[in-house]
């Protein structure tokens, strides 16, 4: 899995690359998948003010629907014309062509809160790994479950 | 002919020559001009030059033009592609599929229910509203509530109209309120109704047990509460053992209850909403009452209410006049109309052909061996597959994929797999609160043979997940079509057939 | 069974729920009948009804009597169809996934229209989604709703009571003038920038065909979007289709397509709109796609926008609809044909404008409005009450009594003719209603 140098990254798995005054948004590798095949983007229009920690737009996957969190607050200079048409695109190249929107920063302080690679690539494997130990701690409890109903059906 | 050539394949898969369009033609795809099933003389045209041009229309470019036996060739074949339940077991939960009685599609179709119109006044359709007045009667008596109103046309319009009754009950009382809660457990229309009728949802999450807590409602409760929606039994199978005392909650603060009946199967004879503090309720006929699902309806979602409700059922109502039956369009306080006419008549008159041919007696014993068969399931497959929660379960049963995820295999595979068996897949991923869901529900109409057969099937999928988990993974093998891939669907979708040559586009 | 699971009886399954409610749930209903004592029941009450095969019927406002192939019938009877289920699991669901495709296409062929959606429960709810769904794409600064008083009155009111919990729309009622059709100068004064949608039928309530061509101006004029309802769908296989006309949404009722009347249910409604509005759309959507070996194949799609996922952000809270009907309508559409649609429409337009001259012609009745009709029309008539008692004993329902709905309509009939009004049959409507 990547986690770019030279990116900041949001506890909700966006990532924002920041120059001067601008910050270009995008979701991370492990969001894009989590989710599966991105079948639809839902994105802001031009001139909208996007307010950190508040959804700015979705994420659709066929079964599921994902809300986006802004990492910054802003004003939305771009968005990329490319979703509308190839959401698969955040699949193929979350960091790169799949950027989402392009926003003009009001308050720098807030790229404080967000962590950079070496910080993200931690959270991610915490992530995981509490997964891993949620999985293993059921299958301990059901292999002790099965021996005492095999022990019952003899 | 019309060749369809696939203009909106962007993707670089190649599809082999020889499987490119395997499956029957579009109506639309063998055209042969001028062909039509249906033979009546010309006659003196006339009456058009009444309409302005401007206001006519070229013929229907596109529409397809077949004779008779083509039409039914064509249907047929296509009727073929589908399970259904007189085909296959079809455990599907929360939607009882339980077997359709033909002698209800027979009355249905009898001219003085199928050629009647709404229209023709109440002295012409005393016999239709006769049985819609004994319906109301019957549904009553099952669900122990005081009234009933058969107009909506399914459960989540019977929803709506149910959450419409309370919400002009409290603006009544001059206590409007924004709020409805909803467990976590509740079916997506649950919400989706409160959302359309303009409250706003708080979510309460189940105890480890798989129910409601009525210290959980508690907590949220408050005067901004208009209701609580519960489903009982709810879609984990399992009584809300708390229902008493979470209406007393809800009641105490003002409030209402609201219970999601699509899981009667479960309770006929056994209990009676009507006395577990059920101020309003939905049944669904298409489900506990034995109307054919038709591959998506129609059904019909009758609402039942307790006293306070009342005056606000909607329109029409039949009402009995010494022997005679009038309808009634205006009513002051009531919510008004949910549906055009009568609603779903054809309908109503299978389940009455239903609820007659099963008796009080009948209906009772159909819910216990709802519950037997979906015990019997449970007990018989604990051991290949996890089960969601150690409880009592009522008409249907939860487990997970949690043994055949340490292979890499999901419910989803499972449920693809149990196709080249021959079943219709249990419902998947749902409830929500439980990681991949297989929800079965038997229903009554079963024989120990077919639920063994089922029984036999699942354990072999669960050794197969052991021994061979690739082959569940690319299941289906056996099907019509293989895999179908939802993403392109949803990402270009192709939602009608076009042609590609100008001269037929209108 | 019962050994093994380990339980003595049925009821041990049972006992966790409390014994207060056991002990009270008895079903006090008779026992079950047998299946020839049900069937003589149930034709006992069906033989006290007025049907369409007994009587002679000029009854249309909204549901038609119409002829219905017996192919159609033999269809969906298949249990293959009527008894499967929503078809989440589309590789066992091809059949009825394939037949709501073809459904969808020939909605789009007859309205006109760009997508249509998998079928809703009847032509007034259909009518209130498309205001719903209109509210969902219009920015929060219009949410008037304009509705023709000509439209059907009880979509108005089923209209009205989806509204009614929603409290930032406002619905105003445009009047009708003398043609029968929507008053254009009252519209065009009420229309402003607040507008959010206009609805009006085609054909109307009246039997009167409008011309959408100026509504849509004014709807343009202002920004508001235009929704057009058809509770006569045959009349689409003559008349320009909604799409030709540019509007947003275009819903009705399908019961004419192959629908018996069944007292006015099931039936559903049909929904169409424009490519762009896709995502906002209520109901089932089928689409085509591949399976992973190459064959075409069909799915619901953009399932997103439903209850199951989105849950109270969901476009509708529909889950069961109409699907069988909506396969008896594609049968039907596919057994007409396109020579046979438009010969069917040609007909019932020659009958009802036979019987309209007949009928004024006797002297005794006046048309009401001057606008153009298909099938059904208003006459107006003195002694109504006692010449609508005089058919009835001859087995004639000869209309529809507006009064009502419409007060100062109190001596006007809504009267239809369609292909099952053989000549003869009208000949003696004119004989008896017209002395």
């Amino acid at each position: 899995m990547e986690f770019p140098e030279g990116l900041k990254y949001s506890k909700e798995h966006e990532w924002v690359l920041v120059e001067g005054n601008t910050a270009t948004i995008g979701i991370t590798e492990y969001a894009q998948e989590e989710l599966g095949d991105i079948v639809y983007v839902e994105l802001p229009e031009v001139g909208e003010k996007i307010v950190k920690d508040d959804p700015f737009g979705a994420v659709e996957s066929v079964k599921a629907v994902s809300d986006v969190y802004a990492p910054v607050s802003g004003t939305v200079l771009e968005i990329n014309d490319l979703l509308p048409d190839n959401p698969e695109t955040i699949n193929d190249d979350s960091y790169g062509d799949g950027w989402m929107i392009r926003v003009e920063l009001s308050d720098m302080d807030d790229l404080k809160d967000l962590m950079d690679d070496e910080e993200y690539a931690e959270y991610v494997a915490q992530q995981k790994d509490e997964d891993e130990d949620e999985d293993d701690e059921e299958d301990e409890e059901e292999e002790e479950d099965k021996e005492d109903k095999e022990d019952k059906d003899k | 002919m019309n060749e369809r050539k696939s203009t909106d394949l962007s993707e670089p898969s190649q599809p082999r020559q020889s499987l490119q369009i395997a499956g029957p033609k579009l109506l639309f795809e063998s055209n042969s001009a001028g062909r039509s099933a249906v033979i009546w003389p010309a006659e003196a045209a006339q009456g058009g030059e009444s309409i302005p041009t401007a206001l006519l229309r070229d013929d229907i470019a596109g529409f397809p033009e077949l004779g008779e036996l083509e039409v039914l060739r064509h249907f047929t074949r296509l009727s073929q592609r589908n399970f259904a339940i007189e085909s296959q077991f079809y455990p599907l939960g929360s939607c009882t599929m339980k077997y359709n009685p033909k002698i209800n599609e027979v009355v249905a179709r009898l001219p003085g229910f199928a050629q009647i119109h709404p229209l023709a006044g109440a002295e012409w359709l005393q016999g239709a509203l006769a049985l819609l007045y004994d319906l109301e009667k019957m549904l009553a008596e099952i669900t122990g509530m005081e009234q009933v109103s058969l107009q909506p046309a399914a459960g989540a319009q019977g929803e709506l109209t149910g959450l419409m009754l309370i919400r002009a009950c409290l603006a009544d009382r001059g206590d409007p309120r924004r709020k409805i809660i909803v467990p976590d457990t509740a079916h997506g229309t649950n919400p989706a109704s409160s959302a359309l009728c303009g409250y706003d949802v708080i979510q309460i999450s189940s105890n480890a047990r798989g129910v409601i807590d009525a210290a959980a409602v508690a907590k949220v409760m408050d005067p901004s509460v208009a209701a609580i929606m519960i489903t009982n039994p709810n879609t984990l199978g399992l009584f809300e053992t708390n229902i008493e005392t979470i209406a007393e909650v809800v009641h105490r603060q003002g409030g209402m209850v609201y219970l999601d009946g699509a899981n009667l199967n479960a309770l006929m004879g056994i209990a009676k909403p009507g006395h577990m503090g059920v101020d309003v309720l939905h049944l669904n006929l298409h489900k506990t009452f034995s109307t054919p699902h038709g591959g998506g309806g129609p059904g019909a979602g009758p609402v039942a209410v307790n006293a306070p409700l009342r005056d606000y059922l909607p329109v029409p109502r039949i009402i009995k006049n010494a022997a005679r039956f009038e309808i009634v369009e205006d009513a002051p306080k009531s919510v008004g109309r949910v549906r055009s006419y009568f609603g779903n008549f054809g309908v109503l008159v299978r389940a009455y052909s239903y609820i007659l041919s099963l008796g009080g007696d009948g209906l009772a014993e159909a819910s216990r061996m709802a519950l037997l068969n979906a015990n019997y399931i449970r007990k018989k497959l604990e051991t290949s597959y996890q089960i969601a929660y150690d409880e009592p379960c009522m008409h249907e049963c939860i487990f997970t994929d949690r043994f055949q995820h340490r292979n890499g295999v999901s419910t989803l595979d499972i449920a693809k797999r149990l196709l080249d068996y021959g079943y219709h897949p249990p419902t998947i991923y749902f409830p929500l609160v439980v990681s991949g869901a297989l929800m079965i529900e038997p229903t009554e109409t079963e024989t120990p043979e077919t639920l063994d057969g089922f029984i036999e099937a699942m354990r072999a999928i669960a050794e197969e997940a052991k021994s061979d988990p690739e082959l569940v993974k690319q299941a289906p093998h056996s099907t019509t079509v293989r895999r179908l891939d939802e993403a392109r669907a949803a990402r270009k979708p192709m939602l009608r057939w076009e042609s590609n040559t100008p001269s037929e586009d209108g | 069974m019962l050994s093994a699971i380990g339980r003595a009886s049925v009821d041990e399954l049972y006992q966790h729920v409390p014994r207060s409610l056991r002990e009270r749930a008895r079903i006090e209903l008779s026992n079950g009948l047998t299946e020839w004592t049900v069937y003589r029941r149930l034709a006992s009450l069906a033989a006290q009804n007025v049907s369409a095969a007994d009587w002679s019927i000029y009854l249309g406002g909204g549901i038609y009597h119409h002829f219905i192939p017996a192919a159609v019938d033999a269809i969906i009877s298949r249990a293959e169809f009527s008894t499967s289920y929503t078809p989440y699991q589309p590789e066992v669901s091809q059949g009825t996934l394939q037949a709501l495709f073809e459904y969808q296409t020939l909605i789009c062929q007859l309205t006109g229209m760009e997508v249509s959606n998998a079928a809703v429960y009847d032509g007034a709810s259909a009518a209130a989604e498309a205001v719903l769904m209109v509210r969902r794409i219009q920015p929060a600064s219009r949410r008037r709703v304009l509705i023709s008083r000509a439209l059907h009155p009880q979509y108005r009111a089923v209209i009205a009571t989806y509204l009614k919990n929603l409290v930032d729309i406002r619905l105003e009622e445009i009047p009708f003038d003398g043609t029968g059709a929507t008053d254009l100068a009252v519209l065009n004064e009420r229309l402003d920038d607040r507008s959010m949608c206009v609805l009006v039928g085609y054909p109307n309530f009246f039997g009167v065909i409008e011309d959408l061509a100026p509504v849509k101006s004014a709807c343009d004029r202002v920004g508001a979007q235009m929704i057009s309802v058809t509770t006569e769908a045959l009349a689409l296989a003559l008349l320009k289709p909604p799409g030709e006309f540019a509007v947003d949404i275009a819903v009705g009722e399908g019961q004419s397509l192959g629908v018996p009347m069944s007292l006015g249910g099931p039936a559903f409604g049909f929904f169409a709109c424009q490519k762009k509005f896709v995502r906002h759309m209520p109901g089932r959507l089928v689409g085509e796609t591949v399976d992973s070996e190459g064959r075409r194949g069909f799915v619901l799609t953009l399932a997103t926008r439903e209850q199951h996922i989105r849950r109270e952000k969901a476009t509708s809270n529909i889950c069961t609809s109409q699907t069988l009907c909506a396969l008896a309508a594609t049968v039907y559409m596919s057994l007409l044909g396109k020579s046979g649609i438009r010969r069917i429409a040609e007909i019932n337009l020659a009958r009802a404008h036979g019987a309209n001259r007949q009928l004024i012609g006797q002297g005794n009745f006046s048309g009401v409005f001057s606008g153009p009709f298909f099938n059904e029309f208003v006459l107006r008539g003195e002694n109504l009450v006692q010449r609508v008692s005089r058919c009835a004993e001859e087995k004639i329902m000869p209309g529809v009594r507006l009064e009502q709905w419409y007060p100062e309509l109190r001596d006007g009939l809504l009267i239809c003719v369609t292909e099952m009004n053989e000549r003869e049959e009208i000949d003696r409507l004119v004989r008896t209603i017209a002395a």
